[in-house]
């Protein structure tokens, strides 16, 4: 005798996902990058205040300098990353229609990217400005 | 039968009508925040990319920052960068299953809110003593 009434396809079962097609990864990955960012978002808010009434080449020495800069680059990345996900939400919660809710999401991950590879870009830029001179 | 699926229907009043209890309005305002800090970022990529370009558009940027409409942005983007990160914390001790009885998350909401208003101006205090 059979011992079940699910009509989940064995494959479907190993796999451990449901119609939402993703499991819990965004709700980990949002507590992941949240916790970093609360560390983070005050690093940058120091580096920011810091970088007040400071001329050109004094603020461009302080970014570049390591751990400016690392603090800088994960906050960026994990900023991102945050973002990206929370966009995300509010896209699939307004936005109906596949074809405008596929595109909308599309376009969010383009400018998270955006974003990150320009700011990644910027960062990398005045350190090795630093190693060269 | 006319297709009713797709001719809208007139809803009721609700929001005009019902008092608006704060934990929805700071959760509908952490969602605000949170998309308000999504575009904000163009900002910190601006600021980056002008520095990165050389000290005359460095100093361009700088000038933008420093105008009134300037700091108003920055104010209010500092603003929705603290109401949104406590705003996290409260979900952060959801997540731990606490803080939703009645009373404690009134509390919690008003704290969020309280904390960010505090929080924002001790910084812009900071900030603007550094000038």
């Amino acid at each position: 005798m059979t011992n079940t009434t699910s009509m989940r396809t064995p494959f479907a079962r190993v796999r451990g996902l449901g119609s939402a097609k993703s499991g819990t990864s965004h709700f980990w990955h949002q507590r992941l990058t949240g916790l970093a960012n609360i560390g983070l978002a005050i690093g940058l808010i120091v580096i920011v205040l810091t970088l007040i009434g400071k001329p050109y080449a004094e603020a461009i020495t302080f970014i570049s300098r390591p751990l400016v800069s690392l603090i800088l680059l994960a906050g960026v990345i994990s900023a991102t990353i945050h973002m990206r996900i929370g966009m995300q939400v509010i896209i699939e919660d307004y936005v109906h229609g596949e074809f405008l809710k596929v595109l909308a999401i599309l376009a969010n991950t383009f400018f998270a990217f955006a974003v990150a590879i320009s700011a990644v870009y910027a960062i990398l830029t005045f350190g090795i400005a630093r190693l060269l001179t | 039968m006319t297709d009713t699926a797709t001719r809208s229907r007139p809803l009721s009043p609700h929001l005009q009508v019902y008092r608006w209890p704060i934990t929805m309005v700071m959760s509908i305002a952490h969602r605000i925040t949170g998309a308000a800090l999504y575009f904000g970022t163009l900002l910190l990529v601006f600021l980056l990319l002008s520095a990165a370009a050389g000290e005359g558009s460095y100093y361009k940027a700088s000038v933008l920052f420093g105008s009134v409409p300037g700091q108003i942005v920055l104010f209010g983007y500092t603003f929705a960068l603290l109401h949104h990160m406590l705003g996290g914390i409260r979900h952060f001790i959801w997540d731990t299953d606490r803080g939703m009885e009645p009373g404690t998350r009134e509390a919690l909401a008003w704290a969020n809110l309280a904390g960010s208003v505090v929080l924002t101006i001790i910084i812009w205090a900071v900030a603007l003593a550094f000038r």
